[in-house]
């Protein structure tokens, strides 16, 4: 039990070595064989969930020496805590889902494609479970080459411009937070931290012009893979190329490196600055939102509107997490597991027509609700849970999102971004609308047949998820809120020491002391818009001298 | 009447090199016994010298013996270098055979040139008098002159030989006018006598005899080590020359030459580091943008790697600049594995290529990734390698040649280098791009891989993987290495 995270993490490398054994035209023999891992992974992971205790600590610590040489210590460092616990869960959970969705889509090159599918599981794992910095880079990077390889491989006609975009759009990025991951060690050696772990570095306290310096090389890299306007351009590629599992695990689960980035290294390693940039950073979210969504509403191809609206989505995610306080974080990080649900849903539905018709193009659909009812049903579940109607998962995140960046310095930031909601049922339903309903009068939709057993086995899990997230998600927020009430008072503790200077430090310090105490106690039996209330009020003088600046 | 006093001599720091000379000269009278069909147990006899003498050269880790009056060491530092020489030379042996069949030039003298090369290279690696360190350089340069012109009815080949033979005088002219004024300065030729009477100088850096000759002997080393802007010579030198050549050439001469640089720098003129770092920072920037910049444009893949090893003495011209020990044992780590995968990715391209050297183009690679899925995939290791991924030797080297950067402050050229990084992804890329996102054009039936070609890519994929993804124990000795310097 005690390595069970690194089981998770490694049972797909394990399941590559045995596809390496099964020859490569036994596609079923492969096939299956790749579910099955993946299965497994996820009960696995469903241990992990199962012995999770609910508080702020880092879980499942697994700590070993790996590199020792010279200045450096790299150590084998895992552990997961509130935050990371649902994103490992949301990765081995889509994985399953993704598999089963080639079984029909996919028909060359199986076994090398089962394999990217394992080493990309792999690599997504290990990045959410890094403790150590080091670590957390190797997976981080790890994770391109199948993504590249799958894009690349099997995508569609534009694929190699797509694939190499991807590719270097995201090492630029990473590397220069490689220098800034470097150059934080070194700080770091001169006050007397001996490794790569995270947690040291929370204690650090460096003055802001450093911290200026390493947040926008941290905050770089990740809002490539976010992505954040203006570094969003891969993205739209990458999505229209990529095969159906390629977008789904792309959308559901590697954009969230980006913003789990933020939530896990760049916010809490370098708090002063992201106080400092949180208006910038908020900024190019809400452009983001509208932009996205204004430019999805125009696309010809159902795939490129669903990934211009992952832009948006993944906008709200940002100005929930750049809000700093529980409810807003607690927002994007629903968001984010909303997000992974219901657009990864859409890419499968778009999958599912691609197949059929080997077409995305809107105006080649229309009336297929009459052909096709299942899929009709299907389909509108999951556009109003990406729309966020109350009572599926997407309301509950962005009603999250909107009410702790209301609450926040980012008042006027969210009522813009309250448009981007109803831009998004524009858009959503508008192509719905266009698809599935009035005349069903292209002679080669009137043959289509209606979503299969194995399909509707996909999309089960994650419309029951839809719903249970949308109706109850105590469960999940209640386990990641101790983690998220850490990193909101990691992010203040340090406010005072960047306001030094500042008008009303001595308002500010006695609040930051008393404020989480209550608070942990208090919240646990009521749910998180509930505990809004009193978390709203010992807010606003947080956060006052910040804003008086 | 005065007698000529021979002091004692010490044997042991360079019994391996004498070793590897006697059996060079054996093989060369051997060689005339060997019917020219069967050449290839010259290969086989230099392979197994070539680890009789590693085992030699690993024997002597951990000593300090200095020999011949103080003009050659046998310290960690040569060891380290020397096992990288072999390394490099072992993988060409091994690739050399089935080539040099194929081309119809499997002349028996090939593997006693790549053994005198060696031998140069451990002489620069271990020497510690500047006359020592040129003595080594021009045996291997001679020999290597030699081996780039080695296909004799190839006209790219003797051109190759030619242009190389040319320009390396002429930059031998430089090193060694270099040298003549350093000896103008100090009066001395043994580098740490050297080190002793510049560090007794009022103010070294006015010292212009001192200073134009430790510039002189830049540029030469930089000739040698493929620096821009005296780099011109490499591409044509590489394509031109027998494709096991070019491969041995961009990483054991490579190697060599940073041996000399870092041994003549950090060890006779630590005093003048502020004043030679600030022209390694030019040249690693030049020479790392130069590389990859022009790299991007080329179609034959000889080229694109003779650009990127252009650009990788840049990647290792930044651990020099920055001249701590984190970059210098970077220098280290980063030669032996750039030997493993830069050879490794020419045996691939061996493989691939046709007699006469056709099908040597980036496109020509179209498909390979599934009509031989291992082919590819090792190379894809490779390629992966040389760009800088993880989990790859490559990473890992290159973390510690910016790094040493980053610790001594330049971080400006760490940003640098990680940018020219990514930019060589490109063309590491789109070699992926056409063994496995494009038809193939051919079925590569022709391709046999032999089992010396099957050993050295088993060698050189576990030497770029392994030290990837368990570095400490490769890296701990680099630093040893590099301690007494």
């Amino acid at each position: 039990m005690s390595n069970v995270l690194s089981l998770t993490t490694f049972l797909p490398l394990l399941g590559v070595l045995l596809l390496l054994f099964i020859p490569k035209d036994s596609k079923g023999v492969l096939r299956n064989v790749t579910l099955a891992v993946t299965a497994l992974t996820f009960a696995v992971s469903l241990l992990i969930l199962n012995g999770f205790q609910t508080n702020a600590e880092f879980q499942f610590v697994e700590n070993v020496p790996w590199i020792a040489a010279g200045p450096f210590m790299m150590r084998y460092n895992i552990g997961i805590d509130g935050i990371s616990l649902w994103l490992v869960i949301l990765t081995t959970f889509i994985m399953p889902i993704a598999v089963l969705s080639t079984y029909t889509a996919v028909e060359e090159r199986v076994k090398e494609y089962m394999i990217c599918l394992l080493l990309l599981e792999t690599g997504m794992l290990g990045a959410f479970i890094s403790l150590d910095l080091f670590l957390f880079y190797i997976f981080w990077e790890v994770m391109l080459i199948p993504m590249y390889f799958m894009i690349g491989i099997w995508g569609g006609k534009n694929k190699i411009y797509a694939a190499v975009k991807f590719f270097i759009y995201t090492m630029v990025g990473s590397l220069l937070m490689l220098v800034a991951l470097v150059f934080l060690y070194f700080k770091g050696m001169e006050a007397g931290i001996t490794d790569f772990g995270l947690l040291h570095f929370f204690t650090l306290k460096l003055d802001l012009a450093t911290q200026i310096w390493l947040f926008l090389a941290f905050a770089f890299a990740f809002a490539i893979k976010v992505p954040m306007f203006p570094l969003h351009t891969w993205l739209p590629d990458a999505h229209t190329e990529a095969p159906t599992a390629g977008s789904v695990i792309l959308a559901a689960v590697l954009l969230k490196m980006g913003t789990y980035g933020y939530v896990r290294f760049a916010i809490p390693l370098f708090p002063d600055a992201a106080n400092k940039f949180a208006p910038l950073i908020a900024t190019l979210a809400v452009i983001g939102i509208i932009y996205a969504a204004l430019v999805a509403m125009v696309q010809e191809d159902v795939k490129k509107l669903v990934a211009y609206s992952s832009v948006a989505h993944l906008g709200f995610v940002m100005l929930g997490i750049f809000a700093f306080n529980v409810e807003g974080i607690s927002g994007g990080m629903l968001q984010m597991l909303n997000h992974g649900i219901s657009t990864g849903a859409l890419f499968l539905i778009v999958g599912f027509i691609y197949e059929r018709r080997h077409t995305r193009l809107i105006t080649d659909f229309g009336g297929l609700s009459k052909q096709m009812p299942v899929f009709a049903t299907i389909f509108m579940i999951v556009t109003f849970s990406s729309v966020g109607l109350p009572g599926t998962n997407g309301f509950v995140g962005e009603f999250l999102i909107l009410l702790g960046a209301f609450e926040s310095t980012l008042r006027w930031w969210t009522i813009v971004a309250t448009s981007g909601v109803i831009l998004s049922a524009v858009y959503m339903l508008w192509v719905f609308q266009r698809v599935m309903f009035g005349e069903l009068d292209n002679p080669k939709n009137q043959k289509l047949a209606d979503l299969n057993g194995r399909e509707i086995a996909i999309m089960v899990p994650l419309i029951v998820m839809i719903f249970f997230m949308g109706l109850y998600p105590k469960p999940i927020i209640d386990k990641m809120e101790p983690a998220i009430k850490k990193l909101v008072s990691q992010v203040r503790v340090s406010t005072p020491v960047a306001q030094a200077q500042s008008i009303q430090p001595v308002v500010a310090l006695p609040a930051e002391g008393q404020a989480p105490a209550p608070e942990a106690g208090g919240t646990h039996e009521t749910s998180a818009p509930a505990a809004s209330t009193p978390q709203g009020t010992t807010t606003a003088p947080a956060v006052n001298p910040h804003d008086a600046k | 009447m005065d007698m000529i006093s021979i002091p004692a001599v010490n044997m042991t720091p360079i019994i391996p090199e004498i070793f590897l000379s006697v059996l060079a000269m054996a093989l060369l009278l051997i060689n005339v016994f060997v019917p020219s069909e069967k050449k290839s147990y010259l290969a086989y006899l230099s392979f197994f010298g070539i680890i009789a003498s590693a085992v030699l050269v690993v024997n002597g880790w951990g000593s300090h013996v200095e020999s011949f009056g103080g003009s050659v060491v046998l310290d960690n530092f040569a060891t380290f270098f020397k096992i990288t020489f072999l390394v490099a030379a072992g993988l060409a042996v091994l690739i050399s055979d089935q080539y040099m069949d194929r081309e119809g030039c499997n002349h028996g003298e090939l593997y006693p040139l790549i053994l005198f090369t060696v031998v140069g290279m451990m002489l620069m690696a271990s020497g510690t008098d500047l006359m020592t360190i040129f003595l080594g350089l021009e045996v291997m340069s001679i020999s290597l002159y030699v081996l780039a012109g080695f296909n004799r009815s190839s006209k790219k080949s003797n051109e190759a030989g030619l242009k190389y033979f040319l320009l390396g005088s002429f930059s031998t002219g430089f090193l060694l006018y270099g040298m003549a004024l350093i000896y103008g300065a100090t009066g001395t030729t043994r580098l740490y006598k050297i080190a002793t009477i510049v560090g007794q100088m009022t103010l070294p850096s006015a010292n212009l005899l001192l200073v134009a000759g430790m510039l002189l002997m830049m540029t030469g080393f930089a000739f040698k080590i493929a620096a821009a802007p005296f780099h011109m010579w490499t591409p044509d030198v590489y394509e031109g020359a027998p494709t096991p050549m070019t491969a041995f050439m961009s990483a054991g001469p490579k190697a060599a030459g940073f041996a000399a640089l870092l041994r003549i720098f950090l060890l006779a003129l630590p005093t003048l580091q502020a004043e030679w770092s600030q022209v390694l920072w030019v040249l690693a920037v030049l020479t790392m943008t130069v590389g990859n910049i022009t790299a991007l444009r080329q179609d034959n893949i000889k080229r694109v790697l003779a650009y990127s090893s252009i650009a990788h003495a840049g990647y290792a011209l930044v651990g020099f600049a920055a001249g701590n020990a984190t970059g210098t044992a970077g220098i280290l780590f980063y030669m032996l594995s750039y030997a493993f995968m830069n050879i490794g990715a020419f045996a691939i391209i061996i493989l691939v290529s046709k007699k006469g050297e056709t099908n040597g183009n980036v496109s020509d690679f179209a498909g390979l990734g599934f009509k031989r899925p291992v082919l590819a995939v090792v190379m894809t290791i490779f390629l992966f390698s040389l760009a800088g991924m993880p989990p790859t030797a490559g990473f890992i080297g290159k973390f510690y040649l910016f790094s040493g950067a980053i610790q001594k402050g330049y971080i400006w050229l760490a940003v640098i280098g990680v940018l020219n990084s990514a930019a060589s992804v490109y063309y590491y890329l789109r070699i992926t791009v056409y063994m496995y996102m494009k038809e193939a054009t051919e079925d590569f039936s022709w391709i046999q891989v032999t089992a010396p070609v099957g050993l050295a890519l088993a060698i050189s994929v576990a030497g770029s993987l392994i030290p990837g993804i368990v570095p400490s124990f490769i890296l701990q000795y680099a630093q040893m290495a590099v301690k007494l310097l």
